[in-house]
């Protein structure tokens, strides 16, 4: 569709004997995932607005087995994890950035154990660093006037206590932030953590991303902010039910920086 | 005959410590069932949390009403301490207000005695009111019903009257002073129980005597009674917050434990050198680990310490998502029933001379239902809310860990999501070939 992105395979760098600054780790979400795509797809923009030397794995990548874990099958994610550390160690990878905030638990946590030793971070944390080093300049009055709020996904904010990068690089964008009464380390699970994305919830009373998105509406936003694929898939399901997704849009961090700097 | 009193308080005394110190080590054994885990890294952030959370009652104030009050009951249990340390002595040796020659100081402990006693009768009168009255929606929840409903309120109840003991016994003991009686030594300040004074008024030096002392037995004997109600009780968390705090997790909340078990099978298949039909090199006399929980004892003795930790307080339950939407899942609950069941098994050792005996039972099933397991969306949002750092969720894993690989008894949604993985390295039916597509889309 539009403009062609830069982007180059681990096996492609290899070829030139060269290595890249990081890898982007795209996640099972950012490859297949119709609305997640466009969250990698404007990663991928600010990466090439900023000169980043990265690469992907591409057709190499396969699941951090972090859902299969969740799910209770170690035994899946183990082998997951050993084929993907085969893999990583084999590239000499050292710096992985991810849009998924589980897959940057997993691999910054749970890999260690198992031989894969990586700096891993998450992308409003690499987009932080870009912004500050002045490698990625901004300008613009970007979202200004916009009521924006921040919902922390689970596994980068209670999880991995990362709360200030996305909302540093939101207050970039101009627009105005605004917290949900519960928020960083009380904040709501969207519902989709624990291999709930993949099967129907238990029976009860009401699903877990409708009162989720009550607690964003409450704000009386223009925009949810998140930073991961699958609350942005939850709290974009909570809008419909809401039957608020004619004055309300669900964005992450890293598209609304993009949208922001007209990229 | 002039011993007797000291005689009977040693005995009072030896017969509370020494059936606590009984339930101590069964507590012990019960906890020793659990598997071993490592938690020898990290000792200096241990202490500190210890330092911070047990001692500090940091997390209690989160909720800044409940965290006060439990504030005022906790200072004054400890301080009170002190009171008590000074009872014991008198009543082996015979003396009375031992300290008394502390002078100004004895005054200032006594009094502040009396004003912290105090302080607890309104914060213990208030939480009644919140359990009972107000009716706050994590007391009522239906795990609450019966026994632990009335162990709450008895926990209130029994402070309640050991305060009103302690404040009874000094308003006596102020009033014989000022009748000068014999052995009533004029010691301490009494700032609350002054007031208790006027309804002790024209009763003679031998009933205030028989007040004084009635209530000075009864409240050291409370106090013993109480100490041995704990290990009944949800109220254990007086002790054992400290452990437990110490052993709390220490890593990130989201980093779950890999399995060593499934380490050494996975990298045994993954090397191609393996010869897949080679004969175990070691007697296979031991049975293979299992992989996951089903009962308690396939838990580890942390987790099994955290059982006995909780109190039921139930902010756990009330900021897990799951049960804010109706779910069956409670933290709280999972707590609970870890802690019935370690009790039954340690009953059924008890009964089978220090043996387990199979019961046909076990917490996965007859405890804990698989639709409780499952609706966990391993938030972490409960092990944040504890304010002693008990990690339900890890017991949820270990029994979706057991359900999985030991039954295969997931949800078949994740089943086709885990064979997905399998077969194309993504939860959902994709080709691995097509992962970079979304550069060109």
């Amino acid at each position: 569709m539009s403009e062609q992105l830069k982007v180059k395979t681990m096996q492609e760098f290899m070829a030139e004997g060269k290595q890249p600054e990081i890898l982007f780790w795209v996640g099972s979400a950012g490859s297949y995932d119709d609305r997640a795509k466009k969250i990698s797809r404007a990663f991928v923009k600010l990466l090439n607005s900023a000169n980043v030397d990265f690469a992907v794995l591409g057709s190499e990548e396969s699941s951090t087995g972090d859902v299969a874990k969740r799910a209770g099958n170690e035994f899946l994610f183990q082998m997951q994890a050993m084929m993907n550390i085969e893999l990583l160690n084999g590239y000499e990878i050292k710096r992985i950035v991810t849009c998924d905030p589980h897959s940057f638990n997993t691999l910054k946590n749970e890999y260690p154990g198992l031989g894969g030793n990586y700096d891993v971070l998450h992308h409003t944390q690499y987009l932080k660093e870009l912004i500050d080093q002045g490698r990625l300049s901004i300008s613009g009055e970007g979202y200004r006037g916009k009521r924006i709020t921040f919902h922390d996904p689970c596994y980068l904010g209670r999880a991995n206590s990362v709360f200030d990068a996305p909302r540093n690089v939101l207050a970039k964008t101009n627009a105005e932030l605004v917290e949900m009464k519960r928020h960083k380390k009380t904040a709501l699970c969207c519902g989709a953590g624990g291999a709930q994305m993949f099967k129907e919830p238990e029976k009860g009373d009401m699903d877990i991303n409708v009162l989720r998105t009550k607690d964003a509406l409450e704000t009386s936003p223009d925009i949810i902010a998140t930073g991961c694929p699958y609350c942005n898939t939850m709290m974009t399901d909570g809008i419909k039910a809401h039957e608020k997704e004619d004055s309300v849009t669900v964005l992450d961090v890293a598209e609304l920086l993009a949208n922001s700097q007209g990229l | 005959m002039e011993y007797l009193p000291n005689i009977v308080f040693a005995l009072a005394l030896i017969a509370g410590i020494g059936f606590f110190a009984r339930n101590v080590k069964k507590l012990s054994r019960n906890i020793k069932l659990g598997k071993d885990v490592d938690v020898s890294d990290n000792r200096p952030q241990r202490w500190r949390n210890m330092a911070r959370i047990a001692l500090g009652q940091t997390k209690m104030v989160v909720r800044p009403v409940a965290g006060l009050l439990h504030i005022i009951v906790y200072v004054g249990f400890i301080i009170i301490n002190i009171e008590v340390l000074e009872i014991i002595l008198d009543g082996l040796l015979g003396t009375h207000r031992l300290f008394a020659p502390l002078g100004t100081a004895y005054n200032f402990l006594i009094g502040s005695f009396e004003v912290l006693a105090l302080l607890v009768i309104v914060a213990v009168i208030l939480f009644w009111i919140r359990r009972n009255i107000i009716r706050l929606q994590r007391f009522i929840k239906p795990e609450m019903k019966g026994w632990p409903k009335t162990d709450g309120n008895m926990i209130l109840y029994i402070e309640l009257v050991l305060m009103t003991l302690f404040l009874t016994m000094n308003a006596a003991d102020f009033q014989l002073q000022q009748l000068g009686a014999e052995h009533y030594v004029k010691a301490g300040a009494f700032p609350v129980s002054q007031f208790i004074v006027p309804l002790l008024e024209g009763l003679s030096e031998s009933s205030l005597i028989l007040v004084e002392r009635t209530a000075w037995w009864l409240h050291i004997i409370g106090i013993l009674a109480f100490l041995n109600y704990l290990y009944y009780s949800k109220h254990l968390h007086i002790l054992l917050a400290f452990p437990n705090t110490f052993y709390g997790k220490t890593r990130p909340q989201g980093q779950f434990n890999n399995l060593e078990s499934v380490t050494n099978e996975v990298k045994l298949m993954m090397n191609p050198d393996a010869d897949p039909f080679a004969a175990p090199a070691e007697e296979t006399s031991t049975e293979p680990e299992k992989f996951g929980a089903s009962d308690v004892m396939d838990l580890n003795w942390v987790q099994l310490l955290n059982a006995y930790t909780c109190t039921e307080c139930g902010r756990c339950t009330s900021e897990c998502p799951a049960n804010q939407t109706g779910k069956k899942l409670s933290p709280r609950k999972i707590m609970m029933d870890t802690r019935d069941r370690l009790e039954e098994v340690g009953k059924n050792m008890d009964a089978n001379k220090g043996e387990f005996v199979p019961d046909g039972k076990q917490l996965l099933g007859d405890y804990i239902s698989h639709e409780e397991i499952w609706a966990c969306t391993t938030c972490n949002a409960c092990v944040q809310a504890c304010p002693v750092s008990i990690d339900p969720l890890s017991i949820i894993v270990e029994m979706r860990r057991y359900l999985v690989m030991e039954q295969s008894a997931a949800p078949m949604e994740l089943n086709n999501m885990m064979s997905n993985i399998e077969n194309n390295g993504a939860p959902w039916p994709y080709n691995q070939m097509d992962r970079l597509n979304w550069v060109n889309e």
